[in-house]
């Protein structure tokens, strides 16, 4: 049964992934967990994942109160075109 | 008995026009495409309104002409062949399939630590990073991770299965995170 906790680098780095959406199942986690005592080097990889998260969660932030709106001008340009077409 | 609609394209415009814009720019984040898109679907919505049988409020009708717009799109990128500038991270066969492609390996960052999340600059490359992304990687990655969407609204949006946009995702993850290391954090 433990041939089945193995998994490679990129499926690690999938879950890891994953989990920075807290989407990750325990399963997954378990496996990843495993993965890291024979490497550092996925290790690392999602360490920067979470610095990458926490910066990107601030930017998430940032954006979600921003509307965006059409110029007035556009908005009569896409009249004028809609006219054209009118039946 | 049967209603004629009719339809006064001034007051879509008005009415209509930023909501689908504002639904657009977030699932496409490039404000031409976005108001391309848009336009399409007033032409669209126009052509059809015949088909318009007034059981949804308009703004329903004229958002579901959208979002097949907004799939139209994704399918064509999609597909595209010119993928040149995707680079794998990973081996994809022989003994060593899944291991991590050497050049591509993590470094350690440094001052990694000292950098604050609030650093506009940094913010800035992050954002310039998310949009060298490849277009089809981009657009699941900033709906899931900037938009905050659900990953079953994301794969209904864009007709995907989950696993699939896990993958996207992780080549998005694995990419940006590259790019980071090369811009910013060891550069």
């Amino acid at each position: 049964m433990f041939k089945n906790l193995k998994i490679t680098c990129d499926e690690a780095t999938t879950i890891c992934d994953k989990n920075q959406y807290g989407e990750a199942t325990f399963y997954e986690k378990l496996t990843l967990n495993i993965h890291f005592i024979k490497c550092k080097v996925c290790f690392l990889y999602t360490k920067q994942n979470n610095t990458l998260s926490k910066i990107l969660k601030y930017q998430a932030k940032d954006c979600k109160g921003k509307l965006f709106t059409l110029q007035n001008e556009e908005k009569e340009i896409l009249k004028k075109k809609l006219k054209q077409t009118d039946i | 008995m049967e209603t004629k609609v009719v339809l006064d394209t001034d007051k879509w415009i008005d009415n209509y026009a930023d909501y689908l814009y504002n639904y657009t720019i977030v699932r496409v984040n490039d404000s031409d495409l976005a108001k391309d898109i848009v336009q399409d679907t007033f032409f669209a919505g126009l052509k059809s309104a015949k088909n318009f049988e007034g059981k949804s409020s308009e703004r329903t009708w004229l958002v579901s002409i959208l979002k097949r717009k907004i799939i139209d799109y994704y399918r064509k990128t999609n597909s595209k062949k010119g993928q040149a500038e995707v680079r794998m991270n990973f081996y994809s066969d022989g003994d060593n399939e899944g291991d991590w492609i050497e050049e591509r390996v993590p470094k350690t960052w440094e001052n990694e630590a000292e950098k604050s999340i609030e650093n506009k600059e940094l913010n800035q490359q992050l954002a310039s990073c998310i949009a060298a992304l490849p277009e089809k990687y981009r657009l699941v990655f900033t709906m899931k991770t900037i938009q905050d969407f659900d990953t079953e609204e994301v794969c209904n949006e864009l007709e995907i299965s989950a696993s699939n946009m896990w993958v996207l995702i992780h080549r998005a993850r694995t990419q940006l995170r590259k790019c980071m290391e090369d811009n910013w954090f060891n550069s």
